[in-house]
């Protein structure tokens, strides 16, 4: 398993970088942590000319607190996300969320941006991103530009990345509420793709649920954003027939395939389950 | 073979036998140390790399090489027929097992490719990236034929016949029937059955196979690095098969980072790189990467079995009828067969209880995937599972608990050795002793009782009960007599060095089990001598002396046994020279700590230092009609027996999470009888580490086949083997019946773990899922089977 022969650069600035984007074009690849890219060449699944190493780029980096919002920067490694206080402390769900992240020894070369322009539908990072409602950060030589998370995720590994644009991060909103979250994912051996994943968050007042947002991961050809079953229990006391509901409404906003070891089925099954454990954890006794 | 007869006396105690030290070898492997066979570099290295069939069944039509030829550091194109003239054709029969056959078989597909991933064409180049780049540069033109991959219509009238020759696709049939079968099931109380699927896995040792053969065309001499168990029989193929003299091929296994038995074949892509050597007369490399590994390595267990079982209603097994099929690879696999698991599930189905009525059959079937051949346990798993699963059907059909059933049925003690009707004799086993040790170390009645509280609360767990036997210390009845050259004896040559420690050169072989260390621990204690003044070489055909190296549980019970005889002879001619140089009798002194003492103070006469100065440098002190042997060769095979079988028993305590269809594995027990146990901290992992395999087999591996042929989870992504998080504490406890066919006693240990394991999570799901009328036979129990046993999976 060795890699075709490519050439390898590692600017120092954007500007170089998109330099050397517009000189390669579909010839180059964006290297950042290289969690999944590498092991793509290995296997020759990915042949590019030339790999464009972003790990040079300092001002990709890092996790800032403002007052109305949290960003991550794209070259953040997995395991900084994980044992950020910031992160613990006003992005919850992404702080659940990271140990079902592969391994260790993968979360401390793998980065947020990596995982986000992958856009490997069953990773965890894009299902929170939509639940959270984040928007990414793009810039190009054109300028900088943001994308709603929910609009950023076109296809199975398809993005709304343009040729010469890169990742360079996400916004999320420091809301003034707290808010509950719930993080539950379902994989046959600790850091697996998930079969199924679940990203809810929601606030709760008098045992009723508002702005509840909840993305599956593994259930489509995108981290998919669950609006109907969301719809089913935003505003309501969750009853036994309101949880219900919410699973069954599930049959709108899901598009599982069959894998090597679930039908489609199953896995509808099993993203109903994990919805029902995400409600319960929403609704128990406990606030960020 | 007449089995049975008069053993050999009994070991004493020992110093080092029974002691828990750490390996010697182990710090410089976990400090990376370690010289495996990828970390070799020759001068004029090559390296080659397969261009493999991605069909499952295809005719070739046509090899277009040049612009592969022409690229950047190749050195060299091998295609089949290339290949042909220089290696002749192996065939993998065994001549005692009646009926069998296989086609000749040669290292590259010459006309007709027969399993995806079967090796076509060698590319050899300058470095492994070249070599690489080259072969995708090889252009094969392919006619599809139609694949046979399904066991069970694989013997079908309209199937497809991989070798026209044979008519049909069966490899080999064995039928054991004592009669009265149908009479007997027919007046049963109770007849309980099940089909049992168990899915076609492989080995995969973290370290893949790997090949540098180094052919010298001056003296025309084989050197090869292997990453094998059997350097031995590795010489003789590539002799045999290369046309070379068996003293002109040296085979070395530097360390190998593990074999379950898959490193005991013979591969074509192996094959194809000493070719590549001969051809070149430079050193060539071969090293199977992972993706590669899933298509050519061995695999193995893949069975349906449909089992039956009579019981009584007091509790008694009264008949069991057997039908199992599976598929091996388009040959039985080179040189050892690819049978012998059908024949451990034809001779122990039913096994660990008293057989009175059996009617048993196993078939093996050619089909168009990756070959197939002995995996740990060799068929054990299969034989356990079903025997088992059957078992705690029957007890549940008269109302008795699994563990009770169990000990009813067990052999009596007073009846050993005692004789399957299917053939194989077990020595002594130590049923009842294992059983009550293992029910007291999980307080099963505890347990139950556990159990039965949390149901209420909608949690589900389970208690899985068993037992097993494990064969070992295998006599030529395994091979030898089926005409192969396979070494059933090992050897061992100890030399007094100069300074008085001991250079062992043993025949057994190390691939990360700890036969070195066992090697060190025998030695040091029949000899006498402190194990930090101990040095064991193995895995050299130059270096140790003759024998067949770690397959079958035979390490310790055969090569140890001839460490053992080797380490008390040399012990016995120190002691006669000492005697006559200090006018004595060899019986009133002793080596002790290294030192020659006086059996009965205790006093020093001479340091072993002395002994071994005084034989090697001051021979003018040596009487000139006494001559002291200090270096001494002493062989052992085990003849009383086709093997010695160990015993033992397994539980599993878990719980299944009905809504989801996963399994939590809380706690496992093993109580196992391996006889003398040298190092109890080797034995216990070697255990833990096979029921860890045992429970992949239960809950994760599986190759999963298209219909057309094609492996559908070859990688590790896809392919799940067990790991760490996901494995319970696994408690060891030992029973302790050692054999009299050895004075050392020790028999195997490697394998019984995971031919245990995955019955008692079987029959552990099976119990948490009883409730709901629910209950599983096919392996892997995924989160989708468990659902669709209990009616949940794509409930809409």
């Amino acid at each position: 398993m060795k890699a075709a022969a490519f050439s390898y650069v590692k600017p120092r600035s954007l500007a170089e970088t998109f330099d050397l984007l517009e000189r390669h074009g579909e010839g180059a690849r964006l290297l950042a942590g290289g969690q999944s890219l590498i092991a793509a060449l290995n296997m020759r699944l990915d042949t590019p000319r030339v790999l464009i190493d972003l790990n040079g780029l300092k001002e990709l980096s890092g996790i800032r607190v403002d007052r109305d919002s949290i960003a991550i920067g794209a070259l953040t490694r997995h395991r900084s996300l994980e044992l950020s206080e910031d992160v613990s402390q006003h992005l919850p769900l992404i702080h659940a969320a990271m140990p079902f992240v592969a391994h260790a020894a993968i979360r401390n070369r793998g980065t947020f941006g990596g995982s986000i322009a992958f856009a490997d539908p069953a990773a965890e990072l894009p299902a929170c991103c939509i639940a959270l409602d984040a928007r990414f950060v793009i810039r190009s030589r054109a300028g900088e530009r943001r994308v709603a998370a929910r609009e950023f995720f076109k296809g199975l590994y398809e993005t709304d990345l343009r040729p010469g644009e890169v990742l360079a991060g996400g916004e999320f909103a420091r809301s003034g509420v707290p808010y509950r979250y719930s993080f539950q994912e379902l994989a046959r051996r600790h850091g697996d793709y998930a079969i199924v994943g679940v990203a809810a968050c929601a606030r709760i007042g008098a045992g009723v649920l508002s702005g509840v947002r909840i993305a599956f991961c593994g259930m489509g050809p995108t981290p998919m954003l669950a609006s109907a079953a969301a719809a089913a229990l935003d505003g309501r006391a969750c009853s036994r027939d309101v949880i219900a509901h919410a699973q069954a409404s599930l049959a709108q906003d899901l598009a599982p395939f069959d894998d090597l070891y679930q039908t489609a089925a199953t896995r509808m099954h099993l993203a109903r389950v994990l919805l029902g454990r995400a409600i319960a954890q929403l609704t128990t006794d406990y606030e960020y | 073979m007449k089995e049975g007869g008069t053993m050999p006396p009994a070991r004493g105690t020992m110093q080092y036998i029974g002691a828990s030290l750490p390996r010697a070898n182990a710090l410089r492997l976990l400090a990376g140390r370690g010289q495996y066979v990828d970390d070799l570099q020759l001068p004029r290295l090559a390296h080659a790399v397969m261009v493999r069939s991605p069909h499952a069944h295809a005719r070739i039509v046509s090899i277009a090489a040049d612009a592969a030829r022409d690229a950047p550091g190749v050195l060299r194109i091998l295609t089949g027929p290339d290949v042909a003239q220089l290696c002749r054709p192996y065939v993998g029969v065994l001549l005692h097992v009646k009926g069998m056959r296989s086609a000749p078989q040669l290292p590259l597909a010459l006309g007709r490719a027969r399993w995806q991933g079967e090796p076509v064409v060698a590319v050899v180049a300058e470095s492994r990236a070249q070599a690489e780049d080259a072969a995708q540069l090889v252009e094969i033109g392919w006619e599809e034929l139609p694949p046979v991959t399904d066991a069970e219509t694989a013997l079908d009238p309209g199937a497809p016949v991989i070798h026209p020759e044979f008519g049909d696709n069966l490899c080999f049939e064995r039928v054991v029937d004592t009669g009265d079968v149908d009479a007997v099931f027919a007046r049963a109380d109770h007849v309980v059955e099940a089909t049992f699927v168990t899915s076609r896995h492989a080995p995969m040792p973290l370290e893949t196979r790997g090949i540098v053969a180094d052919f010298n065309p001056a003296e025309k001499h084989l050197t090869v690095w292997q990453s094998t168990q059997v350097p031995y029989m590795m010489q003789w193929i590539l002799a045999h098969h290369f046309g070379l003299p068996e003293t002109s091929v040296r085979v070395i296994a530097p360390d190998v980072g593990g074999g379950f038995g898959l490193k005991i074949h013979v591969f074509g892509d192996e094959m194809a790189a000493v070719a590549a050597s001969l051809v070149l007369g430079r050193p060539v490399k071969f090293i199977a990467d992972r993706l590669e590994s899933f298509v050519s390595d061995n695999h193995a267990r893949g069975h349906r079995v449909k089992m039956r079982m009579a019981v009584s209603r007091e509790g008694d097994i009264l008949a069991v009828d057997m039908d199992d099929l599976y598929g091996i690879g388009p040959f039985s696999g080179y040189p050892r067969a690819s049978v012998n698991e059908g024949l451990q599930v034809v001779n122990l189905a039913g096994g660990p209880y008293q057989q009175r009525v059996y009617r048993g059959r196993s078939r093996a079937v050619f089909q168009n995937k990756p070959m197939y051949g002995q995996y740990r346990a060799v068929g054990h798993p299969v034989a356990c599972a079903i025997t088992e699963g059957t078992v705690d059907l029957a007890a549940a059909a008269v109302g008795m608990d699994p563990a009770e059933f169990r000990r009813r049925n067990y052999i009596p003690a007073d009846r050993f050795p005692y004789t399957l009707v299917s053939g194989p004799t077990f020595e002594k086993l130590s049923q009842h002793e294992a059983l009550d040790r293992l029910l007291a170390m999980m307080d099963y009645t505890g347990l139950r009782r556990e159990q039965a509280e949390l149901r209420p609360r909608g949690v589900h767990r389970g208690i899985g009960l068993a037992s097993f036997v494990e064969n070992s210390n295998s006599s030529s009845a395994t091979y030898g007599q089926g005409g192969v050259s396979i070494a059933a004896q090992d050897a061992c040559t100890i030399k007094l060095t100069a300074t008085g420690g001991l250079a062992v050169a043993t025949s057994l072989t190390e691939m990360g089990q700890g036969a070195h260390a066992v090697a060190m621990q025998v030695a040091a204690s029949a000899a006498g001598v402190p194990i930090d003044r101990v040095k064991v070489v193995l895995g050299d055909t130059d270096a140790t002396p003759y024998g067949g190296g770690n397959f079958g549980s035979r390490g310790t019970g055969i090569g140890g046994e001839a460490v053992f005889q080797a380490a008390r002879a040399l012990r016995a001619n120190i002691l006669a020279f000492v005697a006559r140089l200090t006018e004595s009798e060899p019986s009133l002194l002793d080596v002790r700590e290294g030192n020659v003492v006086d059996a009965e103070s205790g006093a020093l006469r001479m340091t072993l230092e002395d002994v071994a100065r005084t034989a090697y440098f001051r021979t003018d002190r040596v009487p000139r009609d006494f001559q002291p042997e200090l270096t001494v060769t002493r062989s052992y095979a085990q003849k009383y027996y086709s093997g010695v079988f160990t015993n033992g028993i397994q539980a599993s305590y878990l719980e299944v999470d009905t809504d989801t269809g996963f399994v939590k594995l809380l706690r496992h027990w093993v109580v196992d009888d391996c006889g003398t146990i040298v190092n109890p901290l080797l034995v216990d992992e070697q255990i833990r580490g096979a029921v860890v395999q045992g429970i992949g087999a239960a809950l994760f591996e599986q190759c999963i086949y298209s219909p057309e042929g094609q492996l559908l989870n070859g990688s590790l992504i896809d392919y799940l083997v067990p790991m760490a998080a996901e494995m319970p504490d696994i408690e060891i406890g030992h029973c302790v019946t050692p054999t009299a066919t050895s004075e050392l006693g020790a028999k195997g240990a490697g394998e019984a773990g995971t031919a245990g394991a995955p019955a008692a999570i079987m029959n552990a799901i099976n119990d948490a899922l009883k409730p709901f009328g629910a209950r599983v036979t096919m392996q892997p129990f995924t989160p989708e089977r468990i659902l669709r046993a209990l009616g949940k999976a794509g409930a809409a």
